[in-house]
């Protein structure tokens, strides 16, 4: 289209950008064809090209290409961390641009600023997405702000379906579908009206032609994608709410698909690390004449902060290490343990108290009077231990300086952030840094952070050759970025009617996202504050960031406030959501399917909880059933509305791998701090829910169709609350103090 | 030197005798679909069959294996088709992450060598060993009673 020339950008980097100006022509450069659609201003193809097109194909935009096979190659700016994002992205694209979703390849974009995450501010300029606060910490502790945005390439905050999914993938094979059509009118002389575009072939009826895209991919870059792709309604979906089978399962049940891990390179050694076991410890002295005599073991580099033994394979290399006579300057941490932390939070609690100066994210009302007029008042103090991620793949990534260059092979939830990582430890440009991103063996926010990668860049420039730096159990538990301990009190009362009048609740160290203790109820007093009470324990984002504890006190003293009313807690709960029906049809479906009004037999009991995080809501109910104090989980019912369901058994997936993280962490996820440093190290110590242990987990679906939400965090924060509800109801035991083990109930 | 058999291939090691079996396959034999995940047998990621017995091979030395006959996850398949199990995994769509599937079929496949009509009593005994973070367990039973059904069909 002459008249529509490719936009420029509007403005700066923090102008206002228009969609029109997020999609960009494309071009044809050194006789290949490219077809190029970005959505950021500017002419990007032809540096896009050099990395993910390969001779003779076509690039339909950064996130399509046709191959001359007429293969549709969707490129995906997220990494494959088990929670099905390759499929549901690339259904979003394939529907869209009416492919034969057989012909559909996915790949990983590779870590280049192009693959950034523009999506994310571009969701926020429209107004129908939120700066993504759970990825705050991700990037070296800064806070995400919208700038940063731009130069993050990220898999976490279950952003991927809800910002690259709606506004990327949908309009790139959109914008795609039409330039083809454009093409296919143009060569054919024939209307566009009287085309038809379906299983990655254009028809034209009247004249019984037909032929594949890819004989119209080159015709298709004379034109100018459209300034507005029209997207389909939901009427209109083939794939989209579709449970079509995920593209990286066969992979995985035949030992063929590639982690970080499995890198292998020729002349390749095998590094493995211990860190200062107290955080922000150093080396003080070593002797390596020990583990020097060892078999296999070639050097042992100290970092200052770490060492690393360096061997033939990882065996020698943990061996090596084993044998290793390090002595850590401890730098005066290591006096503190956790009975000391949950008391600074005490303190830190109590003097906020005393001096009303919490960080106040809630102040509603006036609860003081409120309080002072109450017929019936309750306080409730809880807390939460310390949590390793414990992804079962352990950090791992190889490093190969080679002519001027890095080469990185790994899993990592953010690849542009390990190659500026990478970059930056040695000194180096980031376009001289190229990170090879495999599957992820597990990640729930671990793989966000790069320590793993810097440490193998350091690794491998001390040893000069390409090292594949593997970290042990025991390390990944003593160094991990945990999920924070964190104490929570609750204030509540009830007026005359048994109704709630007064929610107040004040809690140590608020990290992200800042809505996570905000409760749904209408309840007309409300303050909600926090204090700060560091610790030197290193944290992060864990599977669901803030909301997995939060949910646990609120919908916990939500219940509290219910026995206090007596007053059945499904029916406490609904009659404070009238203002909310979206969250009322979600408990009201989780309460049916599990038949919440049945009645359970001696010793058994159900429990609900509610909780909206990343967009999506979800209600669970955990039945529980105790006997000589042992205590069994049954049954877990989950109802969802994630607004849409891109791919049903998919979001299914994600609830049921979300409720058996969250239940983990309930039953049995502790780690404390002894003596400056942790004290769990391997799974016997931090035990997982296993086969013998597992509830049967049924989910309801419930689409409103309201805006995407996210899939693979919101199942999290519901199953802790769900399941002490539940042991309440059987036995009266309140567990206000996480893992329940520490309840006099065996698990 | 160590000789023992893999995947129905004759291999002779020249590695310590000590050094689990895991790192001979992963390392030396380049067969990485055998995972590392704790090292000291408590998850089961490593698992592969000895004599067709299901082992943690990180805490399998390679002086074990000697003269005996392993099959890792690579070798699960006959002639190209897909094991029953395998199949299951996939009808079931039950990897996530993935990683430790490897080694969870490996378990389910030992035991529906054993026993094609396992109760659920059957599956926790043989399965509890095996970790999944990403939850699937509920996935895996539906699997092994799947593929229990198709062997009992079909053996």
């Amino acid at each position: 289209m002459a008249d529509d020339p490719a936009p420029r950008a509007k403005k700066s980097r923090l102008g206002k950008w228009t969609r029109r100006g997020l999609i960009t022509a494309g071009v044809v450069t050194g006789g290949a064809l490219i077809v190029g659609v970005a959505i950021r201003p500017g002419h990007r193809a032809p540096r896009v090209k050099e990395l993910v097109a390969n001779q003779g194909e076509s690039l339909l935009n950064i996130w399509v290409k046709i191959a001359p096979d007429n293969r549709v190659v969707a490129i995906v700016p997220h990494a494959e961390m088990g929670q099905g994002v390759h499929t549901a992205l690339a259904q979003m694209l394939a529907d869209e641009l009416d492919a034969d979703w057989n012909l559909v390849d996915v790949m990983e974009a590779p870590a280049h600023d192009e693959y950034a995450n523009y999506a994310l501010p571009r969701g926020f300029l429209f107004g129908d997405a939120q700066i993504p606060r759970a990825l705050v910490g991700t990037v070296d502790g800064i806070l995400l702000k919208l700038t940063q945005a731009m130069d993050l390439q990220i898999t976490g905050g279950s952003l991927s379906v809800r910002a690259t999914g709606a506004h990327g993938m949908r309009v790139a094979g959109a914008a795609a579908r039409e330039m083809l059509a454009k093409a296919a009118s143009a060569a054919w002389n024939v209307p566009v009206r009287e085309l038809v575009l379906a299983q990655s072939r254009i028809s034209h009826a009247p004249s019984g032609r037909s032929d594949t895209y890819a004989s119209f991919a080159a015709a298709a870059a004379q034109f100018a994608p459209s300034s507005k792709p029209k997207l389909k309604n939901a009427e209109a979906f083939n794939l989209i709410g579709k449970s079509v089978p995920r593209n990286d399962i066969p992979g995985k049940t035949d030992g063929s698909a590639m982690f970080g891990i499995d890198a292998q390179l020729p002349g390749m050694k095998v590094a493995t690390v211990r860190s200062a076991p107290v955080f922000g410890g150093k080396v003080a002295v070593i002797d390596d004449a020990e583990t020097m005599r060892q078999p296999g073991v070639q050097q042992v580099v100290n970092l200052g902060d770490l060492v690393a033994v360096v061997a033939d394979g990882y065996w020698h290399a943990d061996r090596g290490l084993a044998v290793l006579d390090i002595e850590w300057d401890n730098v005066g941490r290591d006096k503190v343990d956790q009975a000391a932390i949950f008391a600074q939070f005490e303190r830190d609690l109590a003097q906020a108290e005393i001096e009303s100066n919490g960080d106040v994210e809630v102040d509603r009302g006036d609860v003081d009077a409120a309080l002072a007029t109450a017929a019936r008042r309750i306080e409730a103090e809880y807390r939460v231990p310390y949590l390793a991620h414990a992804p079962m793949e352990p950090l791992n990534c190889t490093v190969w300086l080679h002519d001027g260059i890095c080469e990185v092979w790994t899993g990592t939830q953010n690849p542009l952030g390990a190659r500026a990582a990478a970059a930056d430890a040695l000194g180096m440009e980031p376009d001289a840094v190229i990170v090879h991103n495999a599957y992820l063996g597990g990640a729930f926010g671990r793989r966000s952070v790069q320590d793993y990668v810097v440490q193998a860049a350091r690794i491998a420039q001390a040893v000069g050759a390409p090292t594949k730096l593997v970290w042990s159990r025991e390390e990944d538990i003593a160094q991990d970025r945990y999920r924070p301990a964190v104490t929570s009190r609750f204030r509540g009362a009830l007026d005359q009617s048994g109704r709630p009048t007064v929610w107040m609740n004040l809690y140590v160290d608020k990290h992200e996202p800042a809505e996570a203790p905000r409760i749904p109820y209408a309840i007309d007093n409300q303050r909600i504050a926090s204090v700060a009470s560091p610790t030197h324990v290193p944290f992060g984002v864990w599977r669901a960031v803030d909301h997995s504890q939060h949910a646990f006190f609120t919908e916990s003293f939500v219940d509290e406030l219910a026995n206090l009313a007596h007053e059945d807690p499904y029916a406490f709960r609904r009659r404070l959501l009238n203002h909310a029906p979206r969250h009322r049809k979600v408990l009201d479906a989780a309460a049916e399917k599990a038949g919440w009004t049945h009645p359970l037999g001696e010793g058994r009991g159900r429990g609900i909880a509610l909780h909206e995080s990343f967009g999506s809501i979800v209600a669970e109910v955990a039945e529980v059933a105790i006997s000589d104090g042992a205590l069994r989980v049954e049954r877990v019912v989950c109802a969802v509305d994630a607004g849409y369901a891109v791919n049903p058994d998919g979001l299914t997936a994600q609830m049921e791998s979300g409720i058996v993280y969250g239940l983990t962490a309930a039953l049995h996820g502790e780690i404390s701090i002894e003596h400056g440093r942790v004290k769990q190290s391997n799974f016997h110590d931090y035990p997982m829910l296993r086969m013998d242990e597992m509830p049967v987990v049924e989910t309801v679906i419930v689409s409103s169709g309201g805006p995407l939400g996210g899939a693979g965090e919101p199942g999290t924060p519901p199953a802790a609350p769900a399941l002490v509800n539940a042991i309440h109801a059987a036995t009266g035991i309140r567990v206000r103090e996480l893992p329940v083990s520490k309840n006099n109930l065996r698990v | 030197m160590t000789e023992l058999e893999v995947n129905g291939t004759r291999h002779r090691v020249s590695a310590d005798p000590d050094m689990p079996l895991l790192w001979v396959i992963r390392e030396q034999l380049g067969l990485t679909g055998t995972k590392f995940g704790c090292g000291i047998a408590q998850c089961g990621a490593c698992t592969v069959h000895l004599d067709g017995a299901p082992v943690r091979s990180c805490t399998t030395p390679l002086r074990a294996a000697e003269g005996r006959s392993v099959t890792t996850i690579e070798g699960l398949a006959t002639n190209g088709a897909r094991h029953p199990v395998q199949q299951a995994w996939i009808d079931q769509q039950v990897p996530q992450c993935g990683y430790c599937q490897s080694g969870q079929i490996m378990s389910a496949a030992a035991l529906l060598a054993h026993n094609t009509a396992p109760t659920d009593a059957d599956i926790d005994v043989a399965m509890r060993g095996n970790i999944c973070r990403c939850g699937t367990y509920g996935r895996i039973r539906q699997a092994i009673k799947r593929a229990a059904a198709e062997l009992d069909t079909n053996g």
